[in-house]
């Protein structure tokens, strides 16, 4: 027998480790569940909501709901992927996203889960922000257009590189991306291009200069398997695996 | 206010020093950050990039830190701001009262466009949300402080002070006078308790040989035997008078106290959340200006039930005219040993009260967010459980309750759990107080025992030919006039106090559409649904009100609501759509008639988009705007 706890999620048991989240179990054990925000290697915070599930009938961030012993999870439901296809389109209104000319597309997150759920129309009228880009640094470029505020920079600046590179500002739809220099400008912080900050932007805002479109379009990681997968297989698994 | 003159010119004379005086009276501490910024605002007329930078480095934190606090509350301003900055309470009750129109007044006489400074620096006209000055309405606040009963003659008389660069200290007095309105009051708020009586009451609880152990074996109280049961006995009375918090959720208030007096740490808080920010709420400005001994006696009881050594009293920023008079009775208290050390000659209940003021943001007064803006940070909700009885203020133990619910727990603190329990109804014992506003003949405070029905309180405010009533706000309920029969108690309508009156005149629909402005002004940010879902409420809203709506906006709203219930992060998410779904469902055709008989119509407005175009070559002729319609 399975010694590991477990909770349910869409009628199947997930085993789980003490501290986990609903989400990060359910991955470990192989259980896609739709999320942008999430980064196994960071807090989760739980501000996209699109890995929303609902939980013993409540609805909860499955990124920030600890596991709790057979509680049940509903996750791959009509009701809940119709809401991640619109906290999807939101996102892509709120921002200005031209996948055809972005350096990221295919390698973006929010274009995989875009494709991955089926998102076919715009669903919003856009609201086409006026957001100026910061080319200052010799070898970064941010282009705060295609920003979805996942924070997962700030995160990795924070946590891993222990540094306030990035940070948030304003409020309500005002709320974007600022760097920590009085210029305002990445230049003027200690950024450095091999921090782990730099690598984490699941959308096209930290981009490397001189070395975009060096893997050409139809190569890229998007291309080659759907998010779905690619999050199954990132996700860390327990070292030691339990089986019935 | 004090520092007018710097405001208008670029380089602020001492900036260095006067930031560092004020960190260092905040004891260098970042949780200080927001009262820092305040303070510093107070005193440059706006936060400059180099007072931020300065704040920064003071306090050895990043300077991004800081401007990302300073740029979330819409109080604090990183741009140059009008020596005199005026902002507009925005409640609809202001609306109502023609708020709007005296400000268009005001702007055509200062020559300035709202939300723009004036050309030579003099003043910033705007809007701001709900100043709780609802029942003397329309009111502003002028650099902080609050003037209200406006009409054109006041109007006119501000602008000529302006206008003459009057400091706000030479204004006439009786602008600032602010009435109390109690119009019925019952046992709190004719309460007769000097301060005090409610500590001395529960000290003696204890002394009186109440037999029941301390649960809890971590407290201080432990060493002192007789004093180990008086907590336990104030907390039994509280549990026992069934009290529920006023803030609106209703919370068991014994069951909140007792759990954070259960959980372990390192130190307990209790904190008073005093950030009215509900539109159409005003009854604690009401308490703290008249019963501030009550208040306090409030929060020294629960600290002393819950073994609490510090209090915070977050004040919403709004009421910042309240503060000088609350550190007054601060100070008086601790000169009469009710705060500080031995409070009432009882050896280790040593426990004193800081206020903090808010500065203009709503969902500080959800209680994680309120926490975090107390521990110096952007005031976003955090992420429950763990909840604030356990993981509260610096991850310590903290209850937080609402003005009112403290004022209760003093009154039971001294009469008993059995009497406060006898008024009401069965699952909601006490009394209310409702903040009554709108179209009524004696708009105020009303306190009645809970059970009263609506149409009773509509009759003593005199209301008549009423159309509909917004109960505890916009994130409340709407009712129309099929529900007058409807009670005021947990178990029919809970409120947190707002009780808004619309006669047959109101359009409902702007009603709404107000609310949902508020709505998105007030938004955090921080999950997407609320971010971005909020703001596509108010263009659905916008785009109906422009006269270009139809059903296919009704059906938006409808999917934006769905998407708002089922993923935003906190209440204010949840509850946006309250104010759409309620008028929808009982005022549908004050929507219906302004929408287009079409299935569809673009929001683009070709011809609009021409506006600019004509103002820039003064054109207006029928030549300079599409053929409309059919």
């Amino acid at each position: 027998m399975n010694q590991r706890p477990t909770f349910l999620l869409d009628g199947q048991d997930v085993p789980f480790e003490p501290g986990q989240t609903v989400l990060q179990a359910a991955l470990a054990a192989g259980r896609y569940i739709p999320h942008l925000c999430y980064h196994p290697e960071f807090t989760p915070h739980g501000s996209c909501k699109v890995c929303t599930a609902r939980v013993d009938g409540r609805m909860m961030a499955a990124c920030t709901t600890p596991a709790a012993t057979a509680t049940e999870v509903e996750s791959d439901t009509q009701e809940l992927n119709d809401l991640r296809r619109t906290l999807v389109q939101m996102l892509f209104a709120e921002g200005n996203h031209f996948c055809p000319s972005c350096e990221k597309s295919g390698n973006c997150g929010l274009q995989a889960l875009g494709y991955d759920l089926g998102v076919m129309t715009a669903g919003f009228r856009h609201l086409f922000p006026d957001r100026p880009v910061d080319a200052s640094h010799p070898e970064i470029l941010l282009d705060f257009n295609r920003c979805i505020l996942c924070e997962l920079c700030v995160r990795a600046a924070r946590e891993v590189d222990g540094k306030h590179v990035f940070s948030l500002a304003g409020r309500g739809l005002g709320k974007h991306l600022i760097v920590n220099a009085e210029s305002g400008r990445l230049v003027d912080t200690d950024v450095m291009v091999t921090d782990k900050a730099i690598e984490v932007c699941p959308v096209g805002v930290i981009v490397r200069k001189r070395v975009g479109f060096a893997t050409p379009i139809g190569k890229r990681r998007y291309d080659a398997s759907p998010v779905s997968a690619q999050a199954l297989a990132d996700a860390p698994r327990p070292l030691e695996r339990h089986h019935d | 206010m004090a520092a007018m003159s710097d405001a208008v010119t670029d380089a602020i004379p001492e900036l260095e020093p006067r930031v560092r005086r004020i960190v260092s009276r905040w004891g260098h501490d970042s949780s200080g950050l927001v009262q820092i910024l305040r303070e510093v605002q107070e005193d440059c007329g706006h936060l400059p990039q180099v007072a931020l930078a300065l704040i920064a480095r003071h306090l050895r934190i990043p300077y991004s830190r800081v401007k990302g606090v300073a740029s979330f509350y819409s109080f604090l301003a990183v741009e140059p701001m009008g020596a005199y900055r005026v902002l507009f309470s925005d409640n609809i009750t202001d609306r109502m009262a023609g708020s709007e129109r005296l400000m268009e007044a005001m702007c055509h006489r200062l020559w300035v466009e709202p939300g723009k400074m004036s050309e030579d620096r003099l003043v910033s006209v705007g809007r701001t949300s709900c100043t709780g000055m609802c029942d003397q309405g329309p009111a502003l606040l002028v650099n902080g402080r609050a003037i209200a009963a406006l009409d054109e003659s006041r109007i006119d008389r501000i602008c000529e002070l302006i206008l003459a660069r009057t400091p706000l200290t030479d204004w006439p007095a009786e602008f600032f006078v602010v009435e109390d309105h109690v119009r019925r009051a019952d046992i709190l708020l004719a309460h007769a308790l000097k301060p005090g009586d409610a500590i001395r009451a529960a000290l003696q609880r204890g002394a009186r040989g109440w037999s029941e152990r301390a649960a809890n074996e971590r407290s201080w109280r432990e060493a002192y035997e007789g004093a180990a049961q008086g907590p336990v006995a104030t907390l039994e009375e509280i549990k026992r008078s069934n009290l529920r918090g006023r803030g609106g959720a209703g919370f068991t208030t014994g069951i909140k106290w007792e759990a954070c007096r259960h959980a372990t740490g390192l130190a307990r808080y209790v904190v008073c959340n005093a950030d009215e920010g509900e539109p159409g709420t005003f009854k604690d400005r009401v308490l703290l200006s008249s019963h501030a001994d009550l208040v306090f006696d409030g929060m020294t009881v629960a600290a002393y039930a819950i073994g609490a050594g510090h209090g915070f009293l977050y004040l919403r920023g709004e009421y910042r005219h309240l503060l000088d008079r609350l550190e007054g009775v601060l100070e008086r208290r601790r000169a009469a040993n009710l705060l500080g050390n031995g409070i009432c000659g009882q050896a280790g209940f040593d426990f004193d009260i800081r206020i903090h003021v808010g500065a203009g943001s709503y969902v500080c007064g959800e209680e994680s967010a309120l926490i975090e803006s107390l521990e110096g940070k952007r005031g976003v909700p955090r992420n429950r459980p763990p909840y604030p009885v356990t993981h509260g203020y610096k991850q310590q133990p903290t209850i937080v309750n609402n003005v009112e619910t403290l004022c209760a727990a003093a009154l039971i603190a001294v009469h008993g759990g059995d009497w406060y329990r006898a008024l009401g109804t069965l699952k909601s014992s006490g009394t209310k107080i409702l903040s009554v506003a709108g179209d009524v003949a004696r708009p105020g405070l009303y306190e009645y025992p809970f059970g009263v029905t609506i149409g009773q309180v509509l009759e003593d405010c005199g209301a008549v030919n009423t159309q509909a009533v917004q109960i505890s706000g916009p994130s409340g309920v709407c009712i129309d006039a099929t529900e007058f029969n409807r009670r005021i108690a947990f178990e029919d309508l809970p409120t947190a106090g707002a009780f808004t009156v619309f006669d047959a005149s109101r359009d409902m629909f702007e009603v709404a559409r107000n609310y949902a402005q508020f709505f998105a002004h007030e938004s955090c940010g921080f999950c997407t649904p609320c971010r971005v879902g909020t703001s596509m409420l108010v263009a659905a809203m916008d785009k109906i009100h422009r006269g270009s709506g139809t059903q296919h906006e009704l059906r938006e709203m409808a999917r934006l609501n769905k998407v708002l219930m089922m993923s935003a992060h906190c209440g204010l998410g949840h509850t946006a759509c309250n104010p759409i779904l309620d008028t929808l469902k009982r005022f549908r055709p004050a929507y219906e008639r302004k929408l287009r008989s079409l299935d569809f119509s673009p929001a683009f407005d070709l011809d609009g988009a021409l506006e600019r175009a004509r103002q820039m070559t003064g054109r207006d002729d029928p030549g300079a705007h599409l053929e409309t319609q059919p």
